[in-house]
């Protein structure tokens, strides 16, 4: 073989890895890209709620309200029925089950709606104003797009009549479609029209708070003794060795034993974003002591050996010299360890976080969801409006991970000293 | 040190206080097919105002026995929700904890739909047939032999000539339970029986045992994937409560069992021969110990929430006969505890 053959091939060969890794990288960025398209293609209409226009007069005499600065007769008058019979004129109906079908195209909540608008404006008794109802689910899938029309009406979870109503709505400019602040302010619901993730990201930030308490202040003094202070011999090893491997356990096992101690021998409250943040902090003490004595290694001897020089104890070496220069990387381990716990959704299944939970919690002491956990209880429901609510919010724990990764580069960038 | 020694205490504050912290939440665990009826009673229920929404966990009936009877107080669940009676082996366990009296409430019936994709052709089993094509063993010219059907056809030359394909809930879903107990039970032949009661098996769990061919498919608990793999494939059939087919009727449709389509009169008088009667139980010491039990109870069994007009017929439970209602709604007013074994 001569030398020119020989160099051709060795450039082939080069060109071919090249291209090996540029379609590695496009198949990696394909994939990625065909998920997050999906997410926000499902989850973009979550964000708005559809909203029907409904003239309501608010009759003293069908509220039962005889004096408006009675608040106790203004909280409990029937604003069921007011509303009842005044959405139903809205459209002809000859029986009962047509006035059923017309009923049901407003969100049971509307009794609610009226009430609330009405406890803040009670000067519009006896007055006639236009409020915006949520409208119910189907309606809702039906004015976004997500229901087929054209299939045949046993079918269809709306009938021809409804169908009849929405055109005859739609002309009328009767139906709006608003930001969806239900979204974000409350918590889950079985009707999708109402449910919102606000209790989940509660949930989310009380389980992170908590894991961060416990597991940053115990990772930092292990990693401290561990690479500043104890003996290097076998036990040290062992212990080194152990810290390694507890990174790589899955998950899923803290989880047990988040429910074979916490739960079983603590007896702490099931659901719990107390027991889910501790369960999750034994889960990232590791993964913040491995990049804490990383970054503790990195603090050249000459800054120890500077300060020992002056006459300032061990501890105070390490306490005002060395620990703060070790801050940034430390700070960025445990911003990316708290962003995976964040994820994080087998051991939460196992301490009973998966619960249905309507009440947002006020404190970790509280049952609640989490936002993982919220994707998976909703991927579950039977009710087609909660497909988009799936992604959307999936698209908010990717914006929380976003955001925490980019505090994690920030934290990085703005604050390491550079030793050369 | 300082901040590290208060930030530790906080911690630990946190932790201890909860010790003392009561509980005034109801909490209720179980079946993931009554699931989706007690969630939608749970929020009207904290809508009212008066009490707190209770909090649902779906474990499947199975496990939410298993946390119900661990015992009384308020670390344990108030009420299990089951897709099936309680067993006699859970009453004892009840027992052997202190959980002693058990208020049995039966909420309403719901019919197991086999069910495929509404772009297959309608289809017709029998329950025996449904055994053949699920069973480990079956019986072939009299001898007991390893499930050799592959296909529909394979069963009987009626059935079309399409491969087996189904997708089964897992052995923890009390709709698995009833499955056992009124298809895979009632379907086993006579020969089959008779040859495993030879072999010296107990019938009733040879004839249940499936298939492990990969035909007979085991998902999980999640009904709604189910439901997206039978639009998807549709030679594939699956099986799951009747709520998830109203809820889907778009995607999927039911087949018929022995001539019969689920519907809400068949359920209900059991015409429909998949149908069985759905319950939760409530531990009568946790009431007047949380707050709103009983009242949850009365919302429950009132005639606007499970009657024959209710709130939860409208998303597929099926209501009881009016003298089974007057039963369950007595027992709920009057909390009649269910005997023990």
């Amino acid at each position: 073989m001569n030398k020119e053959l020989r160099r051709k091939k060795r450039y082939q060969a080069e060109k071919r890895f090249q291209v090996y890794g540029i379609i590695a990288i496009s198949l990696a960025l394909f994939f990625v890209g065909l998920l997050v398209f999906k997410v926000f293609s499902e989850g973009t209409s979550a964000f708005s709620r559809t909203m029907i226009k409904v003239p309501i007069t608010f009759n003293a005499e069908k509220l039962g309200i005889t004096n408006i600065n009675d608040n106790d007769e203004v909280e409990n008058a029937d604003y069921y029925t007011l509303v009842y019979e005044q959405f139903v004129k809205n459209y002809p109906y000859s029986n009962d089950e047509e006035e059923k079908q017309i009923i049901k195209l407003l969100s049971p909540d509307y009794e609610f709606e009226a009430k609330n608008y009405f406890l803040q404006n009670r000067n519009q008794l006896n007055k006639t104003v236009t409020l915006l109802f949520t409208a119910s689910d189907d309606f809702d899938q039906l004015h976004k797009g997500n229901f087929p029309r054209d299939i045949p009406e046993e079918r269809r979870r709306l009938s021809n009549y409804q169908l009849n109503i929405y055109d005859q709505f739609l002309k009328e400019g009767k139906i709006e479609k608003i930001f969806n602040n239900y979204l974000f302010s409350k918590g889950d619901s079985r009707d999708p029209e109402l449910a919102g993730f606000g209790g989940a990201i509660l949930g989310s930030l009380f389980t992170i708070l908590i894991c961060l308490l416990i597991s940053f202040p115990i990772a930092l003094s292990a990693a401290v003794y561990l690479e500043e202070f104890a003996p290097k011999n076998k036990l040290t090893d062992l212990i080194e060795i152990n810290i390694n491997n507890l990174a790589a356990v899955p998950s899923i096992v803290f989880g047990l034993l988040g429910l074979g101690v916490l739960l079983n021998v603590f007896e702490l409250p099931r659901s719990t974003a107390l027991v889910g943040g501790i369960t999750l902090s034994l889960m990232t003490l590791p993964r913040i002591i491995i990049p804490a004595r990383a970054s503790l290694k990195a603090v050249p001897p000459s800054i120890r050996e500077g300060a020992l020089a002056v006459g300032a104890s061990k501890v105070q070496t390490v306490f005002h010299h060395v620990v703060p220069l070790a801050m940034p990387g430390t700070l960025s381990g445990t911003i990316i360890g708290l962003a995976q716990a964040l994820g994080e959704t087998a051991p939460l299944l196992l301490i009973g976080m998966v619960a249905f939970v309507v009440e947002l919690p006020g404190s970790p002491m509280d049952p609640s969801a989490s936002l993982p956990v919220q994707v998976y209880l909703w991927s579950e429901s039977a009710e087609r409006g909660f497909v988009e609510k799936t992604s959307a919010t999936i698209m908010m724990l990717l914006g929380f991970l976003i955001v925490m990764n980019s505090l994690a580069v920030y934290a990085r960038q703005k604050f390491e000293k550079k030793w050369n | 040190m300082k901040k590290l020694n208060i930030i530790l205490s906080v911690a630990a504050a946190l932790v201890i206080t909860t010790y003392a912290s009561a509980r005034d939440q109801i909490k209720i665990v179980g079946s993931s097919t009554v699931y989706p009826y007690a969630t939608v009673v749970a929020e009207k229920f904290g809508k009212s105002g008066k009490f707190k929404t209770p909090v649902i966990e779906s474990t499947g009936t199975g496990g939410g026995m298993k946390l119900f009877c661990a015992g009384v107080g308020t670390n344990h669940p108030d009420i299990t929700n089951a897709s099936r009676a309680i067993k006699s082996k859970e009453k004892a366990l009840c027992e052997k904890n202190g959980v002693k009296d058990i208020v049995e409430i039966v909420v309403g019936n719901d019919g197991i739909s086999f069910a495929h994709s509404v772009k297959a052709k309608d289809a017709n089993f029998t329950k025996e047939q449904l055994w053949r094509a699920l069973a480990h063993d079956v019986d072939v010219n009299g001898k007991l032999v390893a499930n050799p059907y592959k296909k529909w056809s394979d069963i009987d030359k009626s059935l079309p000539n399409k491969a087996i394909k189904i997708m089964v809930p897992p052995p923890t879903s009390g709709t698995r339970d009833a499955w056992n107990s009124l298809v895979m039970g009632k379907g086993c032949s006579k020969a089959a029986k008779d040859a495993f009661k030879a072999a010296g098996k107990k019938a009733k769990k040879a004839c249940a045992k499936l298939r492990e061919d990969g035909l007979a498919i085991e998902a999980g608990e999640n009904d709604t994937l189910i439901v997206n793999k039978l639009s998807a494939d549709p030679d594939m059939f699956g099986l799951f409560g009747y709520s998830y087919l109203i809820a889907n009727k778009d995607k999927i449709k039911a087949t018929a069992v022995n001539g019969v389509k689920p519907s809400l009169k068949g359920i209900q008088d059991y015409s429909y021969p998949i149908a069985r009667p759905l319950f939760f139980y409530v531990k009568k010491a946790h009431i007047g110990v949380v707050p709103g039990i009983h009242e949850y109870l009365k919302e429950f069994t009132a005639n606007k929430t499970m009657g024959p007009k209710g709130y939860l017929t409208d998303i597929g439970l099926v209501p009881l006969s009016s003298d089974k209602y007057k039963t369950t709604r007595t027992s709920a007013l009057k909390l009649t505890t269910i005997k023990a074994n």
